[in-house]
């Protein structure tokens, strides 16, 4: 046992027993990030807020909230909104961030995908943090049920119907999701169980994974450039602060962080004082009616790029249905993105835009999925459900091709583009039959290839690979 | 500065994908409509001059207080609600505030041509008769009965008042204990409770089979359509929901505000608070941005 003298002060006394002083050096003081950084390496800090703000005002929340299809309507629109001291604001800050973190999540994993932060030892990383993509789709998603309101009702209609594509079991797990033939009460309280207890448990265990996995790879920097942390470390501690490659997380890192924090939060607060319409759609301060079906039915924003990818394969393609290809696309869009450490066939860390191919790819998966973001909202009649068809297969196609751009090779290429072309060209008949002159949509199938023939030849020119 | 640059295009792209989520989505999801104008340019004129006199000696001839009560008068309503709605489908309303919420023009059209007035055509034929029946007496009787009641009615209407006359017997408004069949009163036990709700759900059941639907409680309107859309469309529910049930209720542009401002009051109660907390919670993250700024200029200042 080790031996204990007596302390002089509660810190003396707790360090003994605890190791504080230990402690903090290894979570803050001496945990070194790289100086080489911009404000989107903030993005984790600010998540990490958001989520502090979700649990807080959501225990808030819990405390009047009734998951019973009766009074969940009314414990939420008047008991909290109307009754509760300052409930309103509790519940706005809760819809609002429950959105806006979303726009965090895209902004901190375009970041990564930007400066290359996904490999070469850096592949926990990214998983644990498309894990947590996942987790808060979850969480969104049964969140988004509780209110009970008219798109809470008919987005898990539609959602869990979803799950009826899968072969064999489909059906069966519809009923097994719901907990009945159809959306209703059962559903209602285990999407609430889901949403309070289960994954926000999943949720905080994976955030301490996505944390612990920095901890050897450590974080990038805006060149990719390798550093030897510990050297660089000794330098710091030694006073050369101006050498060093590196800086503490307290307080040097964190202090830039509480900046870009600051303005963030001012943006948010705007949002959730005088903006909120985004996050909480007018249409569901309807009451859930299951004999009403709203005109439109939409995901929350966060969601339309899948959702487009899913609806963008509308017609039957020869023996292929529209709706299995439809799903089919859906599950890969959902998963793809784990893939991308082992879709990028170059290991080289560095920034997209030394990266030659893959800085095209890079904005034009950004350009794709504000396009489909977009056109999943967009009602899905004539000229759109095209648009959304050439945007979801531009979007497969991107990640079909990611391999040969980044390991140069053009056969590859040239047969992804051939694919891509074959399914334009279906979509071009189709466009044909039901829409007549298809002089449109072949305009847009060629800026689309235009720029996905660039690659070859950007990968030529600019280099970037050794 | 790179990071000015790298801000700018996170603002462009987010700014471009609110745009096309936001404004431009709803745009192409409710297709642009004329805002309200109060106008009622459909109905013709009638004549112009009334004498609230003889609109008063009019009322009785023509047999409306046979169905309609004048509580402000002391006429009383002949039926209570729920036989009334038996009868006639809904409550025949008291006409003591009529004349404070409905435009003139309409009110002798209504009386002279209800299902033109209403925009009803569809729902009431001969065959299914509207239950007011039509006007047959003189324009100088209509408009002397319109002046009879605007005389009547009080000049300053309330937003509860101008809601509860213009909207309330098809309507309810939980959130401010109304109901179709009056305000919710305080039951002294359990059999007040039951027989009153006894009554409701029988006038609404009688409602359900007049209009064909459950007209729904407005409680939450003010955010699920909002001020513009609630306007509109109490100025003109086909233009905006063809072949609703609702009829025109030819309410004046300042009956309509009165109806919108207490719908928001019963729905969205906490707006003044909100707006009155907003700016000191924005003022507090300004002042936290700021120091945060010095703080970490102060620190960075050695590292470069």
């Amino acid at each position: 046992m080790a031996h204990f003298t007596k302390a002089n002060s509660l810190y003396e006394w707790l360090d003994q027993r605890l190791a504080i002083d230990k402690l903090w050096k290894v979570l803050a003081a001496e945990y070194w990030i790289p100086k080489n950084i911009n404000f989107l390496w903030a993005m984790g800090v600010v998540l990490m807020t958001m989520f502090t703000i979700l649990v807080i005002s959501g225990i808030f929340l819990l405390m009047y909230y009734k998951p019973d299809t009766k009074l969940a309507f009314d414990s939420v629109n008047y008991t909290i909104m109307q009754e509760v001291w300052f409930g309103w604001l509790w519940r706005h800050m809760h819809a609002v961030a429950a959105s806006v973190v979303f726009l965090v999540i895209y902004i901190h994993m375009f970041t990564g995908i930007y400066y290359a932060s996904y490999k070469r030892g850096r592949e926990m990383i990214w998983i644990s943090g498309m894990l947590l993509f996942v987790t808060f789709s979850a969480e969104a998603f049964s969140g988004y049920m509780l209110p009970w309101g008219q798109m809470s009702y008919w987005a898990a209609q539609v959602i869990t119907n979803l799950f009826g594509g899968i072969p064999f079991i489909g059906d069966d797990l519809v009923i097994w999701i719901r907990g009945n033939f159809y959306v209703s009460d059962p559903t209602l309280t285990r999407f609430f169980m889901l949403h309070v207890f289960l994954m926000p448990l999943i949720i905080m265990a994976i955030i301490g994974l996505h944390f612990y996995s920095l901890r050897i790879p450590h974080v990038n920097n805006q060149d990719g450039e390798e550093i030897d942390f510990d050297a660089e470390a000794e330098k710091y501690k030694a006073g050369l602060k101006k050498e060093a490659k590196v800086i503490p997380f307290w307080p040097v890192f964190l202090s830039k962080d509480f900046f870009v924090l600051g303005v963030f939060m001012i943006f948010y607060f705007y949002l959730v004082f005088y903006h909120y319409d985004f996050a909480m759609d007018p249409i569901n301060f309807d009451p859930a009616n299951p004999m009403k079906t709203p005109p439109h039915i939409y995901p929350e924003w966060y969601f339309l790029w899948s959702y487009e990818v899913l609806r963008g394969f509308f017609f039957n393609v020869g023996p292929l249905s529209a709706m299995d290809m439809g799903l089919i696309a859906f599950g890969i869009a959902n998963i793809i993105f784990f893939f991308l450490p082992w879709f990028d066939k170059n290991d080289e860390v560095a920034p997209a835009s030394r990266r030659g191919g893959f800085f095209i790819w890079f904005w034009l998966l950004v350009v794709d999925m504000i396009i489909l973001t977009i056109w999943g909202k967009l009602p899905p009649t004539g000229f759109n459900a095209y648009i959304g068809y050439v945007a979801a297969v531009g979007f497969l196609a991107l990640f079909a091709a990611l391999p040969a751009v980044t390991a140069r090779k053009k056969g590859l290429l040239n047969f992804v583009i051939f694919m891509t072309l074959a399914l334009y060209i279906a979509g071009y008949l189709e466009y044909t039959k039901t829409l007549g002159n298809g002089f449109i949509i072949v305009v847009l199938f060629v800026i689309f290839y235009a720029l996905f023939f660039l690659n070859p030849v950007m990968v030529k020119h600019r280099g970037g690979v050794r | 500065m790179k990071e000015l640059k790298i801000l700018a295009i996170i603002i462009v792209l987010v700014g471009i994908t609110y745009w096309g989520i936001e404004p431009y989505a709803h745009s192409q999801m409710h297709p642009h409509h004329e805002p309200a104008t109060f106008s009622y340019g459909d109905l013709k004129a009638l004549a112009t001059k009334g004498d609230a006199k003889k609109g008063a000696t009019a009322i009785m001839n023509n047999g409306c207080t046979g169905c309609h009560s004048i509580k402000s008068q002391n006429v009383p309503a002949p039926m209570d609600p729920v036989s009334a709605s038996a009868s006639y489908g809904v409550n025949p309303p008291d006409l003591s505030n009529i004349g404070a919420v409905v435009d003139q023009k309409f009110l002798a059209n209504f009386i002279k041509n209800p299902v033109k007035a209403f925009k009803l055509a569809h729902k009431f034929n001969d065959n299914k008769p509207f239950p007011m029946p039509a006007f047959y007496g003189s324009d100088q009787d209509l408009a002397d009965i319109v002046a009879y009641l605007v005389s009547i009615a009080p000049k300053e209407i309330s937003p509860k008042e101008a809601f509860r006359t213009a909207c309330g017997r098809c309507h309810n408004l939980r959130y401010d204990k109304w109901t179709v069949i009056g305000e919710k009163p305080k039951f002294k036990n359990d059999i007040e409770k039951a027989d009153f709700e006894l009554k409701l759900a029988k006038y609404e059941a009688n409602l359900k089979k007049y209009l064909g639907t459950t007209p729904p409680d407005l409680s939450m309107f003010i955010r699920s359509r909002g001020h513009e859309y609630i306007r509109d469309f109490v100025e003109d529910p086909q233009k905006l929901l063809h072949g609703t049930a609702m009829p025109r209720v030819g309410l004046t542009k300042e009956a309509t505000e009165k109806v919108v401002a207490y719908l928001e009051k019963v729905g969205d109660r906490k707006k003044d608070k909100r707006n009155s907390l907003g700016p000191w919670v924005l003022l507090y993250f300004v002042i936290f941005a700021i120091l945060a700024y010095l703080w970490k200029q102060k620190i960075w200042r050695e590292l470069h």
